[in-house]
């Protein structure tokens, strides 16, 4: 078989080349999970690019993306598959009068056509290539995630009726948490790691700027300084990478290019969403804190 | 692959490895060992970055372990590839560092001796303070070894973690003189005055590259030490509790910082948790109007029995934590869970003690911060009575009186302590009492089982009038009980 990328640098250029500015982390479990087979489960705070991980290599594969969101209640038959019962229900009543036995008919019934596929199986059936994203799966119940684990280590579907549905390749299968629980110990097994958290503040900036056209140098690397000194204070919830995004959109169509304290005050409801976090970091940023020499804070 | 001499070395040095991760605690199971070894073949091994991402991809799967895998890590692997790289490098100060390890004899006493290259302190300094000003990277790590030889005092053979060796040489280099330098400086290079917002950036600037410094130097020591001791015995020695195992009572600062981090996911998931529990998995009676009300839809035929899905109320909570010095960092970090997932209370009062006993659900309320609400909480609040030392029989005396008629069936009394009562009387019949009138009444200890009703603890005496003493010296246990919260 063939691999998709032939070294972890290449992933990374590649990535970069979509404007998805990865560091080694990523593109080296994105290049092992292309050798190995295997799915990426990607943990990570809100807003720092899992998804779009998942996208963007589906992007540089020309690969066709196929979704799963996950919510509680997801169950097979919106997972996987599910028999068309009307469907069925008509074939037999317009059967009805004909001589066919009942094994013809329940052979006929059983087959593809009557078969609805679900995102997990349509992954496995495709013959393009796709990429396959099972988004926020600690969001469903841990006994519905048992329904995962057929596909993700041996990349098949048992059906009864029709028995084993084989994948024609394997395809790149991504998961993504927020980590609102634990996920069991069989799904972890059978994935590949990868945690990705805040980005360093080079590579923030980097981001700000290919995200950002039009963005000075001097402004992105004043946005990713403070954004840093906002991340170290004990927030609820820190920002994220996308709300690094907007505020940086935010102050250039203020026109601003430089930050000033009042300024970066005053927009700050952009990066914070809580009032006690938006209160703890103005009062940080403002003036009497900082000019008192030897100020330790941590 | 073929299994050459180089490969059976690889492979016995990887095992090494996998089974000090699992000393450490790290749940690696036989497929996760396999499918490392078959990362690693398609890796070119060289590459470093690479290599360690390959191996924690596959090896560790929840990023509270990640500094445990790190520092296993770096003892393993970074000072063989460090001594394969460094053979025909021309950096003779480095070296020199090592041979001063190999042989102690060649090392001088004090400052000055071990290194190859004859700086004066001040020269050093200097070097120091521009290499920080340019966030110089390469002379940075130079400086740190040589720091280290200089300063650090290493003694082969002694076994030790590197903690000492890390103090003293910090102390040496007193970085927060030259932070205060740094910002000097930088508020005279500038054309006009700093800003507060500039001076703060820059410091944050040269916070982290002393950061930066600080791990360099750390991870230095650590590999002379591995050089000198060998990879098992220094892997022995730096294993450290995993977050959800560091016990309160014991935990140094740098724990509870790691401990404090941890909480807030926890909660998250206790939260989520506790919502779906009081959602699912409870059947009431039959539901008979909405069966027939359903069965219409079959033509009267009641295919689908529905039933009555209790809602049970949300219990209101009651926490009595003695906060004297030795139990304090467990009664804060309870405080914070319960505060954490209130939402899932209908009522959260919160009670301290030492030897008087005061309310402190007012920090609480209308506050968003829980950890300034537990500031308040150690620096206000009105616990002692005579002398500052645990007296649990007088503290439920005053809270019976006062408080115990708020008691009722709906409350859960959860009460927190080490139960060593300074051989005060017990006054166990407040505990029996509250059990009388409360839903549920459970004691946490932090104290490990076995030191359970030795010395002056008699925890045992109340534990009979509750519904469970529960060990609670970690994150990991505290977790636990919290699910068999109802």
């Amino acid at each position: 078989m063939d691999y998709r990328f032939e070294t972890p640098a290449s992933v990374k250029t590649r990535l970069r080349d979509v404007d998805y500015l990865s560091d080694d982390a990523i593109a080296g479990v994105v290049f092992l999970a292309d050798r190995l087979g295997k799915p990426i489960l990607v943990e990570g705070p809100a807003g720092t690019g899992k998804t779009q991980l998942a996208k963007s290599v589906a992007e540089i594969l020309g690969a066709r993306l196929i979704r799963l969101q996950c919510y509680e209640g997801l169950d097979e038959s919106k997972a996987l598959y599910e028999w068309n019962y009307k469907k069925q229900l008509l074939r037999i009543q317009a059967e009805r009068n004909s001589e066919g036995s009942w094994e013809d008919i329940e052979d006929d019934i059983f087959s593809d056509e009557f078969l609805l596929t679900r995102p997990l199986l349509e992954a496995i059936r495709a013959t393009e290539p796709v990429v396959l994203l099972i988004d926020e799966v600690d969001r469903v119940e841990i006994e519905t995630e048992a329904l995962l684990l057929e596909v993700l280590s041996d990349y098949q579907v048992s059906i009864p009726e029709l028995g084993t549905i084989g994948a024609q390749q394997i395809p790149m299968v991504f998961l993504t948490s927020n980590n609102t629980r634990e996920l069991s110990e069989a799904l972890k097994r059978r994935c590949l790691f990868l945690h990705i958290d805040y980005p360093t503040m080079d590579r923030e900036k980097e981001i700000v700027l290919t995200k950002v056209p039009g963005i000075t140098d001097n402004l992105a690397d004043q946005i990713a300084r403070i954004v840093r000194s906002i991340r170290q204070l004990e927030l609820k919830k820190a920002p994220s990478v996308s709300e690094t995004i907007d505020w940086a959109r935010t102050l250039l169509l203020l026109g601003v290019d430089s930050i000033t304290e009042e300024e970066a005050v005053e927009t700050l409801n952009i990066l914070l969403k809580y009032q006690s976090d938006i209160a703890k970091a103005t009062k940080e940023l403002s003036s009497d804190q900082t000019k008192k020499p030897g100020v330790v804070r941590t | 692959m073929t299994a050459t001499s180089s490969d059976a070395g690889m492979l016995e040095l990887l095992a090494g490895f996998i089974t000090e991760l699992r000393n450490a605690g790290l749940p690696v199971s036989l497929t996760e060992n396999l499918d490392a070894m078959e990362a690693i073949c398609h890796i070119p091994i060289e590459d470093r970055n690479a290599f360690k991402y390959a191996l924690a991809a596959t090896l560790v799967k929840n990023n509270a372990h990640w500094r445990a895998f790190e520092t296993v890590f770096e003892v393993y692997f970074s000072l063989r590839g460090k001594q394969y790289s460094l053979s025909g490098d021309a950096d003779v100060s480095v070296d020199d560092a090592d041979d001063a390890m190999m042989n102690p004899e060649t090392q001088g006493a004090g400052a000055g001796g071990g290194g190859g290259e004859a700086l004066s302190p001040e020269q050093m300094a200097e070097m120091l303070f521009s290499a920080l000003k340019n966030g110089d990277d390469a002379l940075m790590r130079a400086l740190a070894r040589q720091a280290v030889t200089r300063f650090a005092g290493m003694e082969p053979g002694r076994p030790v973690g590197g903690t000492y060796y890390l103090y003293r040489t910090l102390r040496n280099l007193d970085l927060e003189g030259v932070l205060e330098r740094l910002m000097e400086q930088a508020q005279q290079d500038s054309p006009s005055p700093l800003t507060s917002l500039e001076e703060r950036l820059e410091r944050d600037e040269y916070e982290s590259r002393i950061d930066k410094l600080k791990k360099e130097i750390e991870s230095d020591i650590r590999r002379r030490l591995v050089a000198d001791r060998g990879v098992e015995a220094m892997a022995k020695t730096l294993r450290k509790p995993l977050p959800e195992d560091i016990d309160f009572m014991h935990a140094n600062r740098e724990e509870l910082v790691g401990l404090r981090k941890a909480i807030y996911p926890l909660t998250r998931k206790l939260a989520v948790r506790l919502a779906r529990k009081r959602r699912h998995g409870r059947k009431g009676p039959l539901d008979f109007r909405n069966t027939v009300r359903n069965s219409l839809s079959y033509g009267g035929v009641p295919v689908e029995p529905k039933f009555k899905y209790p809602r049970p109320a949300k219990p209101e909570i009651f926490v009595i934590a003695d906060i004297s010095g030795s139990v304090a960092a467990f009664a804060r970090f309870t405080l914070q869970l319960v505060y954490a997932i209130s939402n899932q209370f209908s009522r959260v009062r919160a009670f301290v003690f030492i030897d008087g006993l005061d309310e402190v659900t007012r920090y609480f309320e209308g506050v968003e911060d829980i950890s300034a609400a537990i500031h308040r909480v150690n620096t206000e609040a009105d616990v002692v009575w005579v002398d500052g030392h645990s007296d649990y029989g007088h503290a439920f005396e005053v809270f019976w009186e006062n408080y115990g008629r708020d008691v009722g069936p709906k409350t859960t009394v959860l009460i927190l302590g080490d139960a060593r009562n300074n051989y005060h009387a017990s006054q166990a019949w407040v505990v029996k009492e509250v059990q009388k009138k409360a839903r549920h009444v459970y004691w946490l200890n932090p104290e490990p089982r076995a030191y359970w009703d030795t010395g002056d603890s008699i925890v045992s005496e109340y534990g009979t009038f509750t519904e469970g003493v529960y060990e609670c010296r970690n994150l990991r246990q505290l977790e636990k009980f919290v699910e068999v919260l109802e």
